[in-house]
């Protein structure tokens, strides 16, 4: 007897749950051949997703370095454990069986690194600082806060987890909007962040047309920085411009090459950086 | 006369539906600020976090000036006459909670005595608990006489009556309560303290309104509802203007007859106001704790 497959619908991932957009709305998006249909994210999701973000930062903060490493180390697992579903996904949206199992191997060394970082960051990024008087005066890095990141468009996973990652490494909480070329990876990446003992809320995984959301995310007053992956500088600079009300950070980039993605720039301490605020401390020293 | 619970909770939930966006959405906001009884009822309150409150409950945001004040600001009975000297010479009215404070559990004579003391010291209102104990025991001449003295004892103040129906269980209970205080002379019938899970719900507040509503129509005075306990979004205050017109009509949308108990509910009120006004969402780091 035949039966009948069953569909996954796509949906947004906020605060932990896998959601509809809240308009009901999907956008329909051409992978491999046939037409699927991704949640729609509204400018209402984008706050909520805000919200949720902003709820679970000083739980995420508040940890350990060593155990935020260890979540992020154990999403590697879950990455692994879900070669095939990942891989499978890159291909439906075009990739060679080759192409895909190089960016699969790629996101899950990508987590590794990252988890490996965590702990470390305070220490590499910490200074002792010489001052001409009678004082300990030392500075070290603080997440910033909430973080929105428009992310690459293609590829689809490689980006997507390169640019989270040194993110929430730094006790940030984030609300990616992904590419829209594959909405279908951004599910499954949310799938993995969803079983990895991630708090929920720290990633918020959002799909849908970025003219919509993005304004939304890039004025909101709840949001410390923004990091945007946008080929058009005139909507780059709109977007900077919104960020301006509450004196964001602000991360502008070009889409790269593909090839960037794989090479010895797409990971490392340059990206945990700009995702700190460094914070100085004058403490009097005995004569 | 008994509630019919699964259509009143049915109710309160289609009324809870109506979308209220842009420009009614701010003159229903606005109207939730005049409507409000700012309140702080800490173990922790100081003199000083009072003068703050009173400060911001006449100006609720310095950035935006034609915003109304609240209608009241709701303390304990010894910082009363601080909070009334901080609104000296303003319209915002000092709501003092009274008889023993949330339990209702001390002896009739020191309740009576607490009550005229708030009065003495300035409260133009009282916010008195009802014995539940007594109520829930049957004990309902007990629990209405006592209102009727609190009543005779600060007059000329507005006597609003906590029935806490989080602990009255029915909705029966409720209205059963509710007649029972307004006939006794409550100016007012109020949900809660505040203290006890579950606090105000829409279908308490409706049960509330309808025994009001049915007070005025035999006959009674018209009396006050003040839902109070839970109250933190923008969105829930609108849900119970909302009620409050459909149960009572327009005329009752006023700080003489309705109010609204809230502490943190202000601060996203504001929220609300300033994103309407500015077109980006807000953040709490911008708005003033207290």
């Amino acid at each position: 007897m035949n039966r009948l497959a069953v569909r996954k619908t796509l949906k947004l991932f906020i605060g932990g749950a896998f959601v509809r957009s809240e308009s009901g709305r999907t956008v329909a998006c051409e992978l491999g051949g046939h037409v699927m249909q991704a949640a729609r994210a509204t400018r209402k999701d984008a706050r909520d997703a805000v919200r949720a973000a902003r709820a679970a930062w000083p739980g995420w903060c508040g940890r350990s370095a060593y155990n935020r490493g260890q979540i992020i180390y154990r999403l590697a697992e879950m990455m692994e454990s879900r070669r095939a579903q990942l891989a499978d996904g890159l291909r439906a949206s075009g990739s060679s069986r080759v192409a895909a199992q190089r960016e699969v191997d790629a996101a899950i060394d990508r987590a590794v690194f990252y988890a490996g970082w965590c702990d470390k960051i305070e220490q590499v990024l910490s200074t002792k600082n010489p001052v001409a008087s009678p004082h300990f005066n030392v500075s070290s890095p603080e997440p910033t806060g909430v973080v929105a990141i428009i992310a690459p468009r293609l590829p689809a996973l490689v980006p997507l987890v390169s640019t989270f990652l040194p993110v929430i490494a730094a006790g940030n909480s984030v609300v990616v909007l992904a590419g829209d070329a594959d909405p279908q990876t951004a599910v499954n990446v949310a799938e993995c962040v969803a079983t990895a003992d991630v708090p929920a809320g720290v990633v918020n995984l959002l799909t849908g047309c970025r003219a919509e959301v993005a304004p939304t995310l890039a004025g909101h007053m709840d949001v410390n920085a923004l990091d945007l992956w946008l080929g058009d500088e005139a909507v780059a600079c709109a977007l900077h411009d919104a960020a301006c009300t509450n004196l964001k950070r602000v991360r502008r980039h070009k889409e790269p090459d593909a090839s960037f993605w794989f090479g010895p720039d797409a990971a490392g301490l340059a990206w945990i950086e700009p995702f700190v605020e460094i914070k100085t401390v004058w403490h009097p020293a005995g004569v | 006369m008994s509630v019919d619970a699964v259509g009143l909770e049915e109710r309160a939930a289609v009324l809870a539906t109506r979308s209220i966006k842009k420009q009614s959405k701010i003159v229903g906001l606005r109207l939730a600020i005049a409507c409000m009884d700012l309140t702080t009822l800490e173990g922790k309150d100081t003199p000083q976090r009072v003068r703050q409150l009173c400060r911001k409950a006449v100006t609720p945001d310095i950035d935006d000036p034609d915003l109304p004040s609240v209608a009241a600001v709701c303390v304990y009975p010894t910082l009363v006459r601080e909070a009334k000297d901080a609104l000296a010479g303003t319209q915002v009215k000092v709501a003092s909670v009274a008889t023993a404070f949330p339990s209702g559990l001390a002896p009739a004579h020191v309740k009576l005595q607490e009550a005229k003391e708030a009065v003495a010291a300035g409260a133009d209102e009282i916010d008195m608990v009802i014995d539940r104990g007594a109520f829930l025991a049957g004990r309902y001449r007990e629990v209405a006489n006592e209102i009727a003295a609190i009543k005779d004892a600060t007059r000329p103040a507005l006597l609003k009556v906590i029935l806490e129906t989080g602990e009255l269980g029915t909705y029966d209970n409720v209205r059963r309560a509710a007649w029972l205080a307004m006939e006794a002379g409550a100016d007012f019938i109020k949900t809660s303290t505040g203290k006890i899970h579950p606090a105000a719900t829409l279908p308490v507040a409706l049960a509330m309104l309808e025994a009001a509503r049915d007070f005025e129509q035999c006959g009674g005075r018209r009396v006050g509802v003040k839902v109070a306990g839970g109250i933190r979004t923008a969105k829930q205050a609108l849900q119970y203007l909302v009620v409050v017109k459909e149960t009572m009509g327009d005329e009752y949308l006023s700080p003489a007859t309705f109010r609204i108990g809230a502490s943190a509910l202000l601060n996203d009120v504001l929220m609300q106001l300033t994103k309407e006004r500015s077109g980006v969402y807000q953040s709490e780091d911008y708005f003033t704790k207290d």
